[in-house]
């Protein structure tokens, strides 16, 4: 659990890269696109009293092309360009971008070789193809290679030092992140040499300093926080910096303690549930049947939470917990997860 | 709800008893409940009768268990405790990637080359790796499976990719990657070069593999070079293979059905698929729309609310805090019930003539197998 303390501090201040990760299903790319809004709320500071004021600048990167992003903020379709998809309060912006990795390819072999009319012939042999597609681990190079380059990138303009204040990453699920950051040791027995081992090496660079952290989205249920669990060991191991666990889409409590035990065993108490629906008037059978099932569920439901609670605590990586978003996930959902986020103290 | 946006109820049971059909494919975008939706129907068409074997590929530890699937063996075992009355049998198996590619090059070459293969280094990482293997191989066990003709029924759970399309371009990317251009010009240069008309293909071919070269290092490319050519004497061709195994999934008795919890984006990839199942035609059985939240009762969420807010004064009694906290649940069960609604509605109106069903969402996990029973007893009783 996060303290008064740590939230004061805000716990991940020096970290630049925010990777979030999380099983299918629990909502990642509404964390990562919520923890990227609470990224560019951050206050708007100066480097010298006199200098200008910068407002805070945060780009969301994509990387399996999805458009996960463009649904999420409503906005057509993005292309392998940075656009910025929402501002907040206060001026900070937030940008977006999908890493398309063919396009990554061409743009990176263009840097270094000027290749122009080969790059086409490489396409047509189905050679681009297969360094995006099959070729395991190239691909995972080029889309944490171009993220990062935009974590290093330096600004163009006076008063502030890199271009992004921060950079979150809608990364892959979690069976597959360590895999995925850890891409030195997945190219090191392929790509033995040549630039895209030593690009290997400099994403590895940025990926295990203290610039960066894994952020791993759960919900309270068990195959979710076994893969969490999961996850965090794997990252632990291969030097990977974890960050916090997201707890999306956590159910308010509305009964006390004992109230639960008994609508989670022989249930509710109907009699009592009638008195309390009597002075509203609306004891009816329908209304009292209806109010019982739903206590049994919930009291299953919240038992089960708490459960799975107590394993996330083990681990040793604060906790933040968002609320479930009754009405779908739009603008107004995602301000309200960013407030969540801020508030505990993880941006 | 308007009549002309309401989808046609799925059969269940109609769908299982039918004998005609021999494998059903349960698929959807990551997270959806694909996995417990296919032992699901597994375990009722078993009790119903037919013999069944579910290939599952990434079940949750205690329905594993609970399937009597303690390892990782690629072998389908016999689920205890089914009720057997009505002659039918369940078995069930976990996919491991790894061990049925390395299966399939046992298989088909001699010792000496297997070895070869196995213990490449391009294989190593293409076998273990999750981008496109694991569509790839759980195709190759159905078609196993099927040759095999032990069963009447398959039920096959789909890897648990980001979007559900992968699962059927996969094997085809994989195959002609392996059956492909690049890798004939790769393993067999000496062959395009000479006679004028392929002077430009020479050059071309220079190019390529130059550059790559330089990009990847060489030793990757002599890697794979390698492993092609071992593996291209093999066999008749991976593509060959992925071909036959997607021809079993256009054939007769095979139906798809599409698993989506009622959130747009789930219900988006499941639009997708729809689509493509009708381009490739695919038989479409129908959409399944997993964790959904019945309404209980017909009192609006306004007045919920509002009597919940009645019940909101200082020092509450224990009955009054009963009832208000549970009238706030109630209305907020009834805006996601609502919500859930529209969704389905929307999805019935872009896909007219798809019939759904309902699988209510349980209160806790499902990992024995009477939580299996009561997830489809619940469906069937719900739609009547």
């Amino acid at each position: 659990m996060t303290t008064a303390d740590s939230a004061a501090a805000k716990d991940w201040a020096g970290v630049r890269l925010h990777v979030v990760t999380g099983k299918g299903g629990t909502g990642k790319t509404t964390v990562a696109g919520s923890l990227a809004l609470a990224l560019a709320g951050r206050p708007a500071s100066r480097r010298r009293a006199s200098g200008p004021v910068r407002t805070p600048r945060v780009l969301l990167v994509e990387v399996e092309g999805r458009q996960g992003l463009a649904q999420l903020f409503d906005a057509p379709p993005l292309p392998y360009e940075e656009r910025r998809v929402a501002t907040v309060p206060g001026g900070g912006e937030v940008w977006a971008l999908v890493i398309d990795p063919e396009q990554a390819l061409l743009e990176y072999l263009d840097m270094f070789y000027k290749l122009g009319a080969a790059a086409k012939a490489l396409k047509r042999f189905g050679a681009i193809d297969f360094a995006t597609t099959v070729a395991p681990g190239i691909r995972d190079v080029l889309l944490t290679g171009k993220t990062c380059e935009a974590v290093r990138r330096r600004a163009q303009e006076e008063g502030r030092t890199f271009h992004y204040d921060a950079v979150v990453m809608d990364a892959p699920p979690t069976g597959r992140i360590t895999r995925f950051l850890n891409v030195n040791s997945e190219v090191s027995g392929l790509a033995r040499m040549g630039p895209i081992h030593n690009q290997a090496d400099a994403v590895m660079r940025v990926l295990t300093s203290a610039q960066t952290a894994v952020h791993l989205v759960t919900l309270l249920e068990e195959m979710p926080v076994q893969e969490t669990l999961d996850g965090i060991k794997e990252l632990r191991a291969a030097g990977l910096p974890v960050g916090g666990i997201m707890v999306n889409q956590a159910h308010d409590v509305v009964l006390s303690d004992a109230q639960l035990k008994r609508a989670a065993g022989e249930g509710v108490d109907r009699a009592e549930l009638a008195t309390g629906l009597e002075a509203v008037g609306l004891d009816r059978p329908s209304v009292v049947d209806a109010l019982a099932v739903l206590a049994t569920e919930h009291a299953r439901r919240v038992l089960l939470e708490q459960e799975q609670r107590e394993s996330l605590g083990d681990c040793e990586a604060p906790i933040y917990e968002l609320p479930l978003l009754t009405e779908g996930v739009d603008r107004v959902g995602l301000d309200r997860l960013a407030a969540a986020l801020r508030d505990q103290g993880a941006a | 709800m308007s009549t002309d946006s309401v989808s046609p109820d799925l059969e269940l049971d109609a769908l299982l008893d039918d004998r005609a059909n021999r494998i059903i494919v349960c698929c959807g975008s990551g997270g959806v409940g694909k996995t417990t939706t296919a032992a699901a129907f597994a375990l009722r068409a078993a009790e119903r009768g037919r013999d069944v074997v579910v290939l599952t590929i990434d079940p949750a530890r205690r329905l594993a268990q609970s399937l009597g699937l303690n390892e990782l063996d690629n072998t389908p075992r016999p689920v205890e405790g089914i009720d057997g009355s009505a002659g039918g049998r369940l078995h069930a198996m976990m996919l491991d990637m790894k061990r049925t590619f390395d299966e399939i090059v046992v298989e088909h070459s001699d010792a000496g080359r297997a070895e070869q293969i196995l213990s490449n280094p391009f294989y190593r990482s293409l076998s273990a790796s999750f981008a496109g293997t694991q569509e790839y191989m759980a195709m190759e066990k159905l078609g196993q499976l099927h040759a095999q003709g032990d069963w009447d029924l398959i039920i096959v759970d789909t890897p648990p990719s980001r979007s559900a399309l992968d699962f059927l371009d996969a094997p085809n990317r994989l195959g002609s990657f392996l059956d492909g251009r690049f890798i004939k010009i790769l393993t067999a240069p000496a062959k395009v070069g000479g006679f004028g008309a392929f002077k430009l293909l020479t050059s071309g071919f220079g190019l390529v593999t130059g550059a790559l070269g330089k990009l990847l290092g060489s030793g990757l490319l002599s890697d794979v070079q390698s492993f092609v050519s071992a593996l291209d004497t093999m066999f008749g061709g991976f593509r060959q293979r992925a071909e036959a195994t997607y021809k079993l999934l256009q054939a007769k008795g095979t139906s798809f059905v599409v698993v989506a919890a009622p959130e747009p984006d789930a219900l988006r990839e499941a639009s997708f698929f729809a689509r493509r199942l009708a381009e490739e035609k695919m038989p479409l059985a129908g959409l399944v729309l997993n964790r959904v939240h019945p309404r209980l009762t017909d009192l609006t969420a306004e007045r919920s609310l509002a009597a919940a807010e009645q019940l909101d004064v200082p020092n509450p009694t224990s009955a009054q805090s009963l009832a208000g906290g549970l009238l706030r649940l109630h209305a907020e069960r009834v805006e996601v019930s609502r919500r859930e609604a529209r969704l389905a509605e929307r999805f019935a109106a872009s896909h007219p003539g798809i019939s759904m069903l309902r699988l209510p969402a349980q209160a806790e996990d499902v990992h024995d197998l009477d939580g299996l029973r009561a997830v489809t007893d619940a469906a069937v009783a719900a739609a009547g």
